[in-house]
């Protein structure tokens, strides 16, 4: 399609236009004045509702503010009684654990089904986008079903667990602080694991079989082919994957309030439900955003760098 | 030995890891169809083969329509998510285009902005943003998380389409602006209409994402008619320590049924935007 046929208005359509009028063209014409008059109204929106909010967290984490007082300045006085806050370290572990074990788990099992999916095989197109059904439905309506099969009473697995020679009632999946937090770890599992598939299935697909040929050729067995050709090239796709995870299985909410609300005894509590509680059912705003700004640091780093890294991509 | 080969192989490379990530990414689907279905004699009798439904019977379903705001929440739940989504693809266009296509001072600035943004969780921010949407008097109006939706969509939708925007060769634009076509013409009538695959992308991921959104939608709105599906059927098919399980299946269900139908259409696109901009939770 050449350029010349398609439907543009000439650029002197009437010629009475005032001079005024033509000047002010001009200056929109100009490449910085048209970027910024196009991206302005953008970025007004993110620095009110973004750039402003987290700055206004900042300020209430120095606060002490009680639910509808004005509050005082106190200084670091919320982060130093979170510093000296026993279930403040144990949120912290909690999350620790939480994120790095998933991620773990999210990012081996994703790349072995990636792997998989990789061949070729009949309804592949239907098996992917069923594969991907956990992330698309929205995560609170999936969390119920999960809470069902995990009932204290009339759990399904127990149920199996039972039918194969358990004895009765079988183990309290939200009951036990250990198990409580291993369901949590296998359902954020259930949930990211398609996401980790799907994308590195499409770094796979850009990997050109020719390669393989190549070095099957030259002799090299599958583990040589998956160690020195899949796996570097499959780098960045894999470093921009977990580096997302992390971020957002670190600052995970909905799956934790909607399963265990942080029980059994603060055993499941993450940044953000502990925030959450001390803020929204406390409320105590100051020292709650103390709290999700603990997060801050780590999250910081890892922000940063893949937001360079992202850029120069 | 070579038959046996001959399936052994693909069994094991191919069949036994696909059955087993299928069943485990399935069966919770399928334990809520048939949760849904079961007439609460059964739910609740543990000595009744729960893997099937023996009695089916629809009385959760018209329970929910009829008994609870289901439907209200629902029609919220899907204002909320288009006028959101509409807002942050039209934002998500305005600063895309520029920081594609153009050279000018501070693109390079904006840009890391804009991507440091797309990565900020919600959690950090939801405790300000609650004072903020108070002091506004925006509690529990729809406004309060079309307002806050959007904070979350723009940086990802801005990302996404930027990706579409460097595709399309600048010879188009240059030969369109020495036809005479402002630069404002050059991108509505010539560039934009070419990466439409682009806008769907963005558009049924963004949809995707406001329908999952929890946070904002918990701490904005505590009124039955103003709630979404998410928020309505934790708060209101859960009473005190009883959970109508049959009635929470069922909407559930349902209330992932519209993402499901969008998504069966468009997996081709919602995939290639996953892949592309690599994806928020």
């Amino acid at each position: 399609m050449s350029a010349s046929t398609l439907p543009v208005p000439p650029r002197t359509a009437s010629g009475n236009r005032t001079l005024g009028r033509s000047r002010f063209r001009e200056w929109t014409e100009k490449e910085a004045v048209f970027s910024w008059l196009m991206i302005g109204p953008p970025i007004l929106f993110l620095c009110a509702m973004v750039g402003y909010p987290f700055l206004y967290g900042c300020y209430l984490s120095l606060m002490h503010r009680p639910v509808a007082t004005t509050g005082e300045f106190i200084g670091l006085g919320n982060y130093i009684a979170n510093w000296n806050d026993p279930v403040f370290w144990r949120v912290a572990r909690n999350t620790i654990v939480y994120t790095l074990v998933t991620t773990f788990l999210k990012a081996v099992g994703g790349l072995g089904l990636a792997l998989v999916m990789n061949q070729s095989f009949p309804m592949k197109n239907f098996v992917r986008a069923a594969l991907l059904l956990p992330f698309i439905v929205p995560t609170v309506l999936s969390t119920i079903a999960w809470m069902w099969i995990l009932d204290p009473t009339f759990s399904v697995l127990n149920w199996l667990l039972i039918a194969a020679g358990v004895p009765a009632p079988g183990p309290s999946w939200l009951g036990n602080p250990v198990l409580a937090m291993c369901s949590l770890i296998v359902i954020n599992t259930w949930r990211g694991l398609p996401f980790y598939a799907i994308t590195l299935l499409a770094g796979l697909q850009t990997i050109s079989p020719e390669l393989h040929e190549a070095a099957t050729t030259d002799g090299a067995t599958t583990w040589h082919r998956f160690r020195y050709i899949t796996l570097p090239l499959l780098q960045p796709v894999l470093f921009i994957v977990t580096m997302f995870s992390i971020i957002f299985t670190f600052s995970d909410f909905q799956l934790v309030y909607v399963l265990t609300h942080g029980g059994p005894a603060n055993a499941t509590h993450l940044f953000a439900t502990y925030a959450f509680d001390i803020a929204m059912s406390a409320g105590q705003f100051g020292l709650g955003a103390s709290v999700a700004l603990s997060m801050l640091p780590p999250l910081a780093l890892i922000i940063v760098a893949l937001a360079i890294y992202m850029r120069k991509r | 030995m070579v038959e046996g080969r001959g399936w052994v192989r693909p069994f094991f490379q191919l069949w036994l890891p696909l059955a087993v990530a299928l069943i485990f990414t399935l069966f919770p689907f399928y334990w809520m169809a048939i949760t849904s279905l079961k007439p609460n004699s059964e739910l609740y009798n543990p000595k009744v083969m729960p893997l099937i439904v023996h009695n089916p019977t629809m009385k959760h379903y018209i329970d929910l329509l009829t008994e609870t705001d289901f439907l209200t929440w629902t029609y919220n739940t899907m204002l909320v998510a288009v006028i959101s989504t509409a807002i942050s693809l039209v934002f998500g266009i305005m600063l895309a285009y520029p920081l594609a296509r153009m050279r000018f001072p501070g693109a390079a600035l904006i840009a890391f902005a804009v991507a440091a943004t797309y990565l900020v969780p919600q959690p950090l921010l939801f405790i300000p943003m609650a004072d903020i949407i108070n002091s506004l008097h925006l509690g529990d109006t729809l406004s309060a998380v079309i307002l806050t939706y959007p904070t979350l969509l723009v940086p990802f939708c801005a990302w996404l389409l930027m990706g579409y925007f460097k595709t399309v060769p600048k010879d188009l634009e240059e030969a369109a602006r020495i036809d005479g076509a402002t630069r404002l013409q050059t991108m509505v009538k010539i560039i934009l209409p070419l990466c439409t695959p682009g806008f769907i992308s963005a558009g049924i991921f963004a949809f995707t994402l406001a329908q999952n959104e929890f946070l904002y939608a918990l701490i904005f709105l505590t009124n039955s008619d103003v709630r979404t599906v998410p928020v309505g059927a934790i708060s209101e098919l859960v009473r005190g320590d009883v959970f109508y399980w049959g009635q929470l299946m069922a909407a559930a269900l349902l209330g992932s049924i519209p993402v499901a139908i969008i998504y069966s259409f468009f997996v081709e696109h919602y995939v290639s935007g996953l892949t592309a901009g690599a994806v928020k939770q």
